[in-house]
């Protein structure tokens, strides 16, 4: 199956939002997860399933302040 | 004496506010927040580097059990960006704060104060505990407030300017009009400036370069610290009023 991660095409077999995060080794209770633009409780990442397409992003906190960080501009 | 900032029964116990850019390392956050005295730092929400799992998270620098994570938007330049920040710095944190900034310029870093009120009523709505960075305006902070926010936080100068309060009879008049805490957000400089918007009677103070911008950010944080005491203690003493000439300080009688 063929998702977008964060920007980059990702291949996967994994079914699941809970799978997915196991398999890049990301922490489930650091991060937050957003499915074609819905943010997905953690409480059902194990049983979200993921569809071939799905668009996704995995976000987490950064140093960033007042000023917010570097990489940062109008988009 | 009592005299800690509660906002929405949740107590703080400091007035100094901190944010986390900008600084070498997390190792040198970790202890310039220390220094501060802080439980408050703000932090912004960003991609997980997927192709590069090896990179250390703040977190395991800033025990969430330790201080109040305050994710913001910075970044931010429309309310559905704003909005979907915020969502998910809920979901990632562990509460329903959120210090919501829609800048409107890249070179000034104003605020978009328009998006702000409507993203500020969208979040209060949801439950959100609203932190709005605004501008020095009371009107605008009247709005906010009406809208729901959980505290104003206008700005004194530009983000990382370093400037001061460039306008303290404007926040004098937003803090005679406000119902909710005024936090002074981005424009401290130094110490000095921290001290002033205490003095005013401002209820917190939140600095990222000032400090981490120092040449010796631990310094700094310890400086801030002793301004931000010192400024709401002189506010709470009352000031003397200021006189054009001299008012001797030593008795007459006796003298030879």
């Amino acid at each position: 199956m063929r998702l977008t991660v964060n920007g980059e095409t990702y291949s996967t077999e994994k079914g699941t939002v809970s799978e997915l995060l196991g398999e890049m080794d990301i922490a489930a209770e650091r991060v937050a997860v957003e499915v074609n633009l819905k943010v997905i409780k953690r409480a059902e990442y194990s049983g979200y399933k993921l569809q071939e397409g799905d668009s996704i992003e995995v976000v987490y906190f950064v140093g960033g302040g007042a000023r917010g960080t570097r990489q940062e501009g109008r988009r | 004496m009592e005299d800690k900032l509660v906002i929405r029964g949740i107590e703080f116990r400091s007035r100094l506010w901190i944010g986390t850019g900008k600084y070498r390392d997390f190792e040198e956050t970790a202890r310039a927040v220390e220094a501060s005295g802080a439980d408050v730092v703000t932090v912004a929400v960003r991609r997980v580097n997927i192709t590069d799992r090896k990179s250390e998270n703040l977190l395991d620098y800033l025990d969430p059990k330790q201080y109040k994570i305050l994710p913001n938007t910075a970044g931010c330049y429309t309310v559905d960006d704003a909005l979907r920040y915020s969502r998910l710095a809920r979901e990632a944190g562990v509460s329903d704060m959120i210090k919501l900034e829609v800048i409107g310029d890249e070179k000034t870093l104003f605020p978009d104060t328009i998006g702000l009120l409507k993203a500020t009523e969208i979040l209060a709505k949801e439950g959100f505990m609203v932190f709005p960075y605004t501008n020095d305006d009371p009107i605008m902070a009247r709005r906010l407030e009406d809208a729901g926010a959980a505290a104003v936080m206008p700005l004194g100068a530009p983000i990382g300017s370093g400037l001061g309060l460039r306008n303290p009879y404007n926040i004098r008049i937003i803090l005679e009009a406000a119902k909710v805490p005024v936090i002074v957000d981005a424009g401290v400089g130094t110490a000095s400036d921290a001290n002033i918007a205490m003095e005013l009677g401002c209820d917190a103070v939140l600095i990222n370069t000032a400090i981490a911008g120092a040449k010796d950010p631990i310094a700094m944080a310890e400086a801030m610290k002793h301004a931000v005491i010192a400024g709401r203690l002189a506010h709470r003493a009352g000031r003397i009023a200021k006189k054009l000439y001299a008012t001797a300080s030593s008795p007459l009688e006796g003298m030879l």
